[in-house]
């Protein structure tokens, strides 16, 4: 992970000053050093990885060493303003839990995933007839981490059944321009999806 | 000073010297007793800069002492307990910190203790030692701090039992510490852990040679129990893991014998850690201590409530805890960390995988080493 991570930048500008984060599989610690510094945002990353862990103390960033599928339950209710979920969704088992538990634990929730709607991936399954190997999904379907795929509408879909009102999305693809075509097709064109969003006021 | 000793190695700090202060200021205890005076004994390592914003506390554990590293003669068969942590370039860096290490009250390597002689009759104190718990050490260590012209710790390192010290020290001192680092430790012990100390206790307790405490007076010393005690402790200190890997069955001289004597290596290992306990260790040390455990909840304060007992602490903190470790297991760090996290605190927290058990802490582990390092550096570079 480079600090030049499209979605990172997308991230940031979404996040308001002095805001309380919580990164979702924090990596080395990158987003939420740049959050720190440009927004003077605090809070805390999770991580299972050793290696990832040990950057995230080297660059001094809050780290807590935990396995995302046992939960958030050790924070409180409301606890921070954005909880961040940084193309980890598909990897984690049980996406639907996870979401449920980030706007337990946080206001509003950012996600950014691997689109498995993108037309490199259809076009890879549906008329080669093989498991979709590309950029922003690099693994064979072996060794793959990446155990929950899916599409833009289908985030979509469970949104709307989880009651999560999505406040803002953007799709970019891999080399990360906004182009006119992603805002027509992007389920088709987009490879990176990012959504913020809270819980739906309920009428 | 060390140039010559050729068999101590480059990165130790080499022969150290403990040094002795009198504190004669009564300490009010947690019991409701009072030390009227006490020494401590330390050592030191490393040189305390001119705005002493360098200085690093170690807190030893059950057994351990103020001598974590180098050598007290050329010819000492092993250097101090935390040896390859603590020296030139290691991850306590005693070129760039100023490293103390206090041996606590109670204790029996120096600093008093039931063994020391009570002024009021002139004999050991024993039994008559009064009961002392961490918030104590921690009171004792803030006046040695005050002694050695260091207003505020860079940082209070302890595993285990201290750990629990570096977390009161945080909790008692908020102003005088920036940085708790807490290592295999607990909020507080578990019913299990208490049930462990107490058969301990009652090893020592039931030995005919205990004498109620008052066996100084009768030149002798309840080897029994003290080793039984110890044997125990070793046992919890290790994973079954680390069992199977160091002993598994393995037979002494490949045969079984039919008799009491030692058949498997495990055994051999317990008695002879009982054996180099004993002669080395006070018994009522090992009460006082295993009792300053128990004793440890700093929850207990504010209706069980962890997070609320530690509202008003400043410091940024390291938890760190070893997989395999079962006597304090890593979700009893994990209590600490969200108590810190809960009042938006500064709080790392890594499990480090390690088959060693409890024992972990002691152990030289490279990731261990590694993030011990960073975060120090990190604390350093805050610091200047």
């Amino acid at each position: 992970m480079t600090p030049s991570r499209v979605d990172f930048r997308i991230i940031a500008d979404w996040i308001r000053p002095q805001s309380r984060v919580l990164d979702l599989g924090c990596g080395d610690g990158t987003l939420l050093d740049d959050l720190a510094r440009s927004k003077g945002a605090s809070g805390y990353g999770l991580e299972i990885d050793d290696g990832l862990v040990t950057a995230c103390i080297k660059r001094g960033v809050n780290v807590i060493q935990t396995d995302l599928d046992a939960g958030l339950s050790e924070f409180d209710e409301g606890s921070f303003d954005f909880v961040i979920l940084s193309l980890t969704l598909q990897a984690v088992k049980y996406p639907d839990r996870l979401l449920r538990e980030m706007l337990r634990v946080g206001t509003e929730g950012i996600v950014t995933f691997p689109n498995f709607g993108h037309w490199r991936t259809r076009w890879q399954l549906g008329l080669l007839g093989r498991m979709p190997v590309s950029r922003a999904l690099p693994h064979e379907w072996y060794n793959t981490p990446n155990i929950h795929l899916c599409t833009l509408r289908d985030f979509a879909a469970l949104c709307r059944r989880e009651g999560i009102q999505v406040l803002e999305s953007q799709v970019v693809d891999h080399a990360h321009r906004p182009r006119f075509g992603l805002r027509l097709f992007p389920n088709l064109l987009g490879e990176i999806a990012l959504y913020r969003f809270r819980r739906a006021r309920v009428p | 000073m060390y140039e010559d000793v050729t068999a101590i190695p480059p990165d130790s700090v080499g022969l150290v010297t403990p040094a002795r202060l009198q504190f004669t200021e009564p300490l009010a205890l947690t019991s409701g007793g009072v030390l009227s005076s006490y020494e401590l004994v330390y050592e030191t390592y490393g040189s305390l800069n001119r705005n002493a914003s360098n200085a690093v506390l170690v807190c030893h554990a059950l057994s351990g002492s103020h001598h974590i590293a180098g050598y007290h003669a050329p010819d000492d068969a092993k250097p101090g307990w935390w040896e390859h942590h603590v020296g030139p370039g290691k991850s306590l860096d005693t070129t760039r910190l100023f490293v103390v290490a206090c041996n606590n009250l109670g204790s029996c390597f120096g600093s008093t203790g039931p063994a020391s002689i009570n002024p009021a009759t002139g004999r050991p104190y024993g039994p008559d030692f009064p009961m002392i718990t961490v918030r104590d050490w921690v009171e004792s260590q803030a006046r040695l701090a005050d002694r050695l012209g260091i207003d505020r710790w860079l940082a209070v390192i302890g595993g285990s039992l201290g750990g629990m010290q570096a977390l009161q020290w945080a909790i008692a001192y908020p102003q005088r510490i920036a940085h708790a680092i807490i290592i295999a430790a607990a909020p507080k012990l578990t019913a299990q852990n208490i049930a462990f100390n107490e058969v301990a206790r009652q090893a020592i307790l039931t030995d005919p040679d205990f004498h109620g405490g008052r066996f100084y007076d009768q030149g002798t010393e309840p080897r029994r129990g003290l080793r039984l005690a110890r044997m125990l402790g070793h046992i919890t200190y290790l994973s079954d893991d680390i069992m199977r890997q160091k002993f598994g069955r393995d037979v002494r001289g490949g045969k079984l014998n039919f008799d009491y004597q030692v058949a498997f290596e495990v055994e051999s290992y317990l008695r002879h850690q009982a054996d180099t306990f004993v002669g080395r260790f006070d018994a009522n040390t090992y009460l006082l201590m295993t009792k300053a455990l128990d004793y440890f909840d700093p929850a207990g304060e504010t209706g069980g409530d962890l997070a609320a007992a530690l509202r008003g602490v400043k410091a940024d903190s390291l938890v760190l805890a070893f997989t395999s470790d079962w006597r304090f297991a890593p979700a009893r760090s994990r209590e600490i960390v969200k108590a810190l996290h809960d009042n938006d605190l500064n709080v790392s927290y890594a499990e480090i995988t390690a088959p060693h058990g409890h024992d972990a802490f002691l152990m030289r582990i490279p990731r261990y080493t590694e993030i011990l390092s960073a975060y120090l550096e990190r604390a350093l570079a805050s610091a200047a």
